[in-house]
């Protein structure tokens, strides 16, 4: 990798100095699982480096009645097993506790998982000059795309969201606090992300000379979970994720405020309207989940390899569901 | 270093003095705002030393031993313990964070050395597949490895070994399960899974069930 000047702030403010109000010059380091594998490959060239280890603040996760809070430093495997979270937001930490391995989980971080550049192969090469990277065409649009989206409209580029929590998170609710060279500011999650377009773009909407500082999740005794239809049964990102939150939908109870947010078929989390809609106010049955899994997936316009990404929405939806409202895992006999 | 470029167009003193008074307005966490702020902004802008890109000083503490050497600030913990400090148990395989052959522990916890800077692991106690050896005596892990024949090319093996004894000083009962678990990052491209397996095995005191 190119090298750098390195330095290790002990505030976050001393951190949002030392960023710039551009792109690519200065990056920011927490747990380095994704920044320095874009060094070695030269797609990221920071000539500065900014760690935010040195932030002890910026780690750890309180609970109380009315919400949890969760610094953006706190690492994956803290948020898979804090007991509070668990209670409340089993999708969340069944998200976190399947990511990678688990040196993955003591590395990474809540605010790296959130701003990870994604996983597009043509992006990740050095040597193939995507849009991304300042090039004129996206070549997964008539590429090697079976891992890319299936919502591609008006899309310039076919990447997917390649974070887990997030999908979870906005189903949640949950906010964000930022700090910027202006002060802190606080956003729904769900308006956090981004489809990018150009070298300038990033996946997400916060300014070059900004950073998360930690995000804010609702408590509400909701019912929530998360579901992941993966190729292997660990250590790799799910071909499509479904995250699902709603008030009753136990014991004959109709679910309402339902939220679904897919992971992993869209440049950003997609959150699916139409199922929403199709499961407000009703019962939490077989029939209705797999209703909601089609609607779910209704208006998907997969590329040329990846249409069966649509039957794993259907499927993902309906599973989620079904394990949200503590009915029985079919699946798993 | 030189600090000039980075404000895109504010003033230090400026930006610290808006940010100290919004965050003391709003309150939002714990993360601390205004009183450090507000001291920088008073006390002459203090600003954050940058290390490098020259070789830097670093200092580890490397299996009970301090070790010192001079590193550029790019230099991996793997790549600083194996080609200036000599502490070559961990192995550079994939070098990106998805073979499992360079980890170590750092602070008690299996890490890879290979996607961490070195000068991320000051001050933290770093322990490699050497701290599983005093003298002839091998630690439970290595043994029940080299008993069941759980390597066959054996250049994975010391990342395995580290990441099991973690899961098993975090948790002396763990279940197989819970051991297998815990060796999700790591890889064996000779495949001697099965073997491992009964390393486990013997290790968590169950007798293999066929």
């Amino acid at each position: 990798m190119k090298n750098f000047t390195y330095f290790r702030p002990t505030t976050a403010e001393q951190a949002v100095a030392l960023l710039e109000n551009r792109w690519g010059n200065t990056e920011l380091l927490a747990g380095g699982t994704d920044l320095h594998d874009l060094q070695k490959e030269y797609v990221a060239q920071p000539s500065r480096v900014v760690s935010v280890t040195g932030i002890g603040a910026l780690a750890g996760i309180r609970v109380d009645e009315k919400q949890a809070t969760i610094g953006a430093g706190t690492k994956l495997a803290a948020i898979a097993e804090h007991a509070d979270l668990r209670r409340h937001f089993p999708s969340l930490c069944e998200a976190a506790s399947d990511i990678g391995g688990p040196q993955i989980r003591n590395m990474g971080t809540l605010g790296g998982n959130l701003c990870q550049r994604n996983r597009c192969w043509y992006f990740r090469d050095e040597h193939t000059p995507c849009l991304l990277k300042g090039g004129q065409r996206c070549y997964a649009l008539d590429g090697e795309n079976k891992y890319h989206a299936i919502f591609t409209q008006g899309r310039q580029c076919v990447i997917v969201n390649p974070s887990t929590l997030a999908p979870a998170l906005i189903a949640l609710g949950a906010g964000v606090n930022i700090l910027g060279p202006k002060g802190r500011r606080s956003t729904d999650l769900a308006k956090f992300f981004f489809s990018p377009a150009n070298a300038n773009d990033r996946e997400h909407t916060l300014a070059a000379n900004e950073m998360v500082l930690e995000v804010t999740i609702p408590v509400r005794n909701w019912a929530n979970a998360s579901y992941e239809v993966r190729q292997k049964l660990s250590y790799d990102w799910p071909l499509v994720q479904a995250a699902v939150a709603f008030q009753g939908g136990r014991n004959g109870a109709k679910a309402t405020g339902v939220r679904i947010v897919l992971g992993h078929v869209a440049p950003t989390p997609h959150i699916a309207e139409a199922a929403m809609k199709a499961l407000e106010g009703r019962d939490i049955t077989d029939a209705n989940a797999t209703a909601a899994g089609r609607a779910a997936a209704e208006g998907a316009k997969p590329l040329s390899q990846n249409a069966y990404k649509i039957r794993l929405v259907e499927v993902a939806v309906k599973r989620a569901l079904l394990m949200a409202a503590g009915m029985k895992r079919y699946w798993e006999m | 270093m030189s600090d000039s470029k980075d404000k895109g167009g504010l003033s230090r003193r400026g930006f610290l003095q808006g940010s100290g008074a919004v965050a003391a307005a709003t309150a939002l966490g714990t993360i601390p705002t205004g009183a450090s702020a507000g001291q920088q902004a008073g006390g002459n802008g203090q600003q954050v030393p940058g290390m490098g890109p020259n070789g830097v000083k670093l200092s580890l503490n490397v299996n009970g031993r301090s070790m010192n050497t001079t590193v550029e600030p790019r230099v991996t913990l793997l790549d600083a313990l194996r080609n200036y400090l000599d502490v070559t148990g961990c192995k550079r395989v994939c070098d990106r964070g998805s073979c499992g052959a360079c980890t170590v522990l750092v602070d008690g916890k299996p890490v890879y050395s290979c996607s961490m800077l070195a000068l991320e692991a000051r001050d933290k106690p770093i322990r490699t597949a050497e701290s599983l050896v005093a003298g002839a005596k091998l630690d439970a892990v290595p043994e029940a490895f080299a008993r069941f024949d759980a390597q066959q090319c054996g250049f994975c093996t010391p990342g395995f070994v580290v990441a099991m004894k973690a899961v098993l000083e975090a948790n002396p009962k763990a279940t197989q399960a819970e051991v297998e678990r815990g060796l999700c990052g790591n890889i064996c491209r000779c495949g001697t899974y099965e073997q491992m397996r009964d390393a486990i095995y013997s290790l968590c005191n169950q007798q293999r069930r066929t």
